[in-house]
C-alpha cells in the first residue's frame, strides 16, 4: 500500500532543557532502533541484493560461487515470448479487474450508503470474503469451476439456460482460464474496496447533494457532479492499489492453474517463483522482482502525479 | 481533499439521512437487489460449510452441493486421521505454525513499529527527518518484490517458524498508519505528563498508548488478516509439513489424489474459522480499519 502524504512531525512538546533533550534523543534511538534493524535487514538489504542478484548467475546449493553475469537477464527476459505473455497477462488482469472491480465496489458503496433499515446486514455480507485468505478462496472456486456438468457453475449455466450452455472447463481452457481467476479475485477483494468507498461517500457533505436537489439535478447528474468529484481522492487511491494488486497476482495461479494452461494464466510473480524456486535460477528470478518493482513504482508515481494536480486545482 | 482525517473516521452505520424515505415498491425492489448480492457473496461460503459436513461424493453434485444431506463431522474425524503421522503432519502443527506466526507477527509488529512511530511523530532528535523520509519510501516496495533475494539470503533457515515470522514484524506502511495517527492527537495531556516529570518512555506508554485504540485495533486486523494467510513466502521457504501454516498445508492437500472435497472444505472451514469468529466479534472494527487504510491521499 502506497501513496502516502505525510503531516510534518510535531514540534516537541516542550522547549526543553539539554538534559531532557538528552534523554528524548536517547529514548528516541531506542524506540526507532528495532523497527529500523528489522527494516534494515529484511526489506533495504534483500532490495539491494535484488539489483545485485540480477546481475549474476546464481545457483542455490550448487557448490560455485555466483558468477557476474552483466545484463544477460534481462536481455533474455526482453526478448523472452514467455515473459512478454506474464506482462501481458498481468495486464489484461489489470484492465479487466481495476474498472470492474471499482465501478462494482462503488456500485456496492452507493447501494449501502442509503437509510434503509438492515444495510450493516447487508454490509457485513458483502466484506465476508475478504477476510478470506486467498489460498482458501483459490480452493473453493477450484470445485466451482469443476469442469464436469457436476460443477457448480456449469450446473448453474446449465439451469438457468435451460440445457444451452456448457458445460465449460473453466480452468482448463486457455480461452476462460484467465476470466475465471478474475472473477474469484474480484469476489474475494471487491468488498475491501467499498468500504474504504463507502467511508469516502460518507465523508462527502449531504448539504452538496441538497444543494444539487434544489437546482432539480436528476440522480444522474447529482453522481457526475457531486459523488465523483468528492470521491475523486479516493477513487484514485483504490485505482492504484488494485493496478498494483494486479501486477502481485501469484497465489490463485499458484493453486489452480500453475500457469497454464499455454501460459494463458502465467504472471509476472509466477515466473519470478518459478525461476528462483522451481528452477533454481535465483538471477533469473531477481531480475524479474527487478522489473516488477519498476513497474510498481512507475504506476506509484503516476499516481502521485495525479494527486497533485488535484491539490493545485484546489 | 485537502483535509486529512486525523481521527478514526465515523462510525460508518450512521448513514446520514439526506432524502425522505423511498416508497414502499421501490424498498422492495432494493431489498431484492441487495438479497441477490448478498447470495453472489455468501453461496461460495455456504457451499464450503455445508459441504464440509455431507458424504464427499455429495460435495461435488451441480446445484445439489448446496443440499445439506447426510450431515456429520466424518469429514472434521476424517482430517484428524489422515494428518497423523511424521510424513504428513499432525494436524496441529498446521494449526501451530499459523498461530506462532501470525501472533508473533501482530505483537511483535504492534510494539516496534508503535515505537518507531511515536519517536517520528514527537521526539525531536537528530535524523528523525531522514529515518522518516526512509520509512515513507519503504511503503512503496511490496514484499513481492524482495522475495527472491530474501529467499536467496535466507536460504540456510529454511524450515523453521522463526523464518516464517521474523521479516515480517517490522513494516513500513504500519509504522506510517500509526505515525499518522499519532501526529494527529492533541497534544495537551502529552505535555501535562512531560510537565510533571514524565519521561518519554511514560508518556508513551501511560499516555499516548491508551489513547490510540484505534489504530492500534486497525493494525492488528490488517497484519493479522494477511500474517493468517500468508501464503508466498511459506510456498518458498517451508517443504517439511512439520513447519507448514495452514494456508499451504491446503494447498498440498489439494494436490494430493484422490481429492476428497468433504476433507478438504472441513480443512478450509477449520483455516478460516479464526478469521470469522474474530471478523464477527470485532466487524465494526474491521470496517473502520479497513476505511483507515484508504483515507489517506
Amino acid at each position: 500500500m502506497s501513496t502516502v502524504t505525510v503531516p510534518p512531525s510535531s514540534e516537541p512538546v516542550l522547549d526543553e532543557p539539554p538534559a531532557t533533550k538528552r534523554r528524548d534523543t536517547r529514548a528516541a534511538l531506542i524506540m526507532v532502533s528495532p523497527a529500523v534493524l528489522l527494516l534494515l535487514a529484511f526489506v533495504v538489504v534483500p532490495f539491494i541484493a535484488a539489483g545485485w542478484l540480477s546481475l549474476h548467475n546464481v545457483r542455490l546449493n550448487s557448490g560455485r560461487p555466483a558468477t557476474w553475469f552483466g545484463l544477460e537477464h534481462y536481455t533474455r527476459l526482453l526478448t523472452d515470448p514467455e515473459f512478454y505473455r506474464a506482462l501481458f497477462n498481468n495486464f489484461i488482469f489489470a484492465l479487466i479487474v481495476v474498472p470492474v472491480q471499482t465501478g462494482l465496489a462503488l456500485g456496492l458503496a452507493m447501494l449501502l450508503n442509503r437509510p434503509l433499515r438492515g444495510m450493516a446486514v447487508f454490509r457485513t455480507m458483502f466484506f465476508m470474503p475478504v477476510v478470506f485468505p486467498m489460498a482458501l478462496v483459490a480452493v473453493i472456486w477450484k470445485l466451482i469451476y469443476s469442469r464436469d456438468t457436476l460443477g457448480i457453475l456449469n450446473a448453474f449455466l446449465d439451469a438457468i439456460s435451460f440445457g444451452h450452455l456448457g458445460p465449460y472447463d473453466w480452468l482448463g481452457n486457455p480461452a476462460t482460464a484467465m476470466l475465471a481467476i478474475i472473477i474469484l479475485s474480484i469476489w474475494q477483494g471487491v468488498g475491501f474496496q467499498m468500504i474504504i468507498l463507502l467511508a469516502g461517500l460518507q465523508g462527502i457533505s449531504p448539504t452538496l447533494y441538497e444543494a444539487a436537489s434544489i437546482d432539480k439535478a436528476n440522480a444522474w447528474q447529482q453522481f457526475r457532479n457531486v459523488t465523483l468529484p468528492g470521491m475523486r481522492n479516493t477513487l484514485i487511491f483504490v485505482v492504484l492499489v488494485t493496478t498494483i494488486f494486479s501486477f502481485r497476482l501469484f497465489d490463485q495461479v499458484w493453486i489452480l492453474t500453475q500457469g497454464g494452461p499455454d501460459n494463458a494464466t502465467t504472471t509476472v510473480m509466477f515466473q519470478a517463483v518459478t525461476a528462483a524456486f522451481t528452477e533454481n535460477n535465483v538471477g533469473r528470478g531477481a531480475a524479474i522482482t527487478v522489473i516488477f518493482f519498476i513497474i510498481v513504482l512507475l504506476i506509484t508515481l503516476i499516481q502521485r502525479r495525479l494527486l497533485r494536480e488535484d491539490r493545485e486545482v484546489s | 481533499m485537502s483535509e486529512r482525517t486525523k481521527t478514526a473516521p465515523a462510525p460508518l452505520d450512521e448513514v446520514p439521512l439526506r432524502r425522505k424515505g423511498p416508497s414502499p415498491l421501490k424498498k422492495a425492489g432494493n431489498y431484492l437487489v441487495m438479497i441477490v448480492i448478498t447470495l453472489v457473496f455468501v453461496a461460495p461460503i455456504l457451499y464450503m460449510v455445508i459441504g464440509s459436513f455431507k458424504p464427499s461424493d455429495k460435495v461435488l453434485n451441480g446445484l445439489a452441493g448446496f443440499i445439506p444431506e447426510d450431515m456429520s463431522l466424518n469429514n472434521y474425524t476424517g482430517v484428524f486421521a489422515r494428518f497423523n503421522s511424521p510424513a504428513t503432519g499432525y494436524f496441529y502443527n498446521f494449526y501451530l505454525t499459523s498461530l506462532i506466526v501470525s501472533v508473533v507477527v501482530v505483537v511483535g509488529g504492534l510494539v516496534v513499529n508503535s515505537m518507531a512511530a511515536y519517536a517520528l511523530a514527537r521526539l525531536r532528535w537528530r535524523g528523525r527527518n531522514g529515518v522518516l523520509l526512509a520509512v515513507i519510501l519503504l511503503v512503496i516496495v511490496p514484499f513481492e518484490a524482495i522475495t527472491v533475494p530474501l529467499f536467496y539470503l535466507l536460504n540456510d533457515y529454511r524450515n523453521t517458524y522463526y523464518v516464517q515470522f521474523t521479516p515480517f514484524i517490522a513494516q513500513a506502511f504500519s509504522v506510517y498508519l500509526f505515525y499518522t495517527f499519532f501526529v494527529g492527537l492533541p497534544k495537551q495531556l502529552e505535555e501535562a505528563a512531560r510537565i510533571d516529570g514524565a519521561g518519554p518512555w511514560r508518556t508513551f506508554f501511560y499516555i499516548v498508548v491508551p489513547m490510540s485504540k484505534p489504530v492500534f485495533a486497525s493494525v492488528t486486523i490488517l497484519t493479522f488478516l494477511s500474517s493468517w494467510g500468508a501464503f508466498l513466502w511459506p510456498v518458498m521457504m517451508v517443504d517439511q509439513p512439520q513447519f507448514r501454516p495452514l494456508p499451504l498445508e491446503i494447498s498440498v492437500f489439494l494436490g494430493q489424489p484422490p481429492t476428497d472435497w468433504g476433507q478438504i472444505f472441513a480443512f478450509g472451514v477449520m483455516l478460516v474459522l479464526p478469521l470469522l469468529v474474530v471478523f464477527l466479534i470485532f466487524q465494526r472494527w474491521f470496517i473502520q480499519s479497513v476505511a483507515s487504510s484508504g483515507l489517506k491521499g
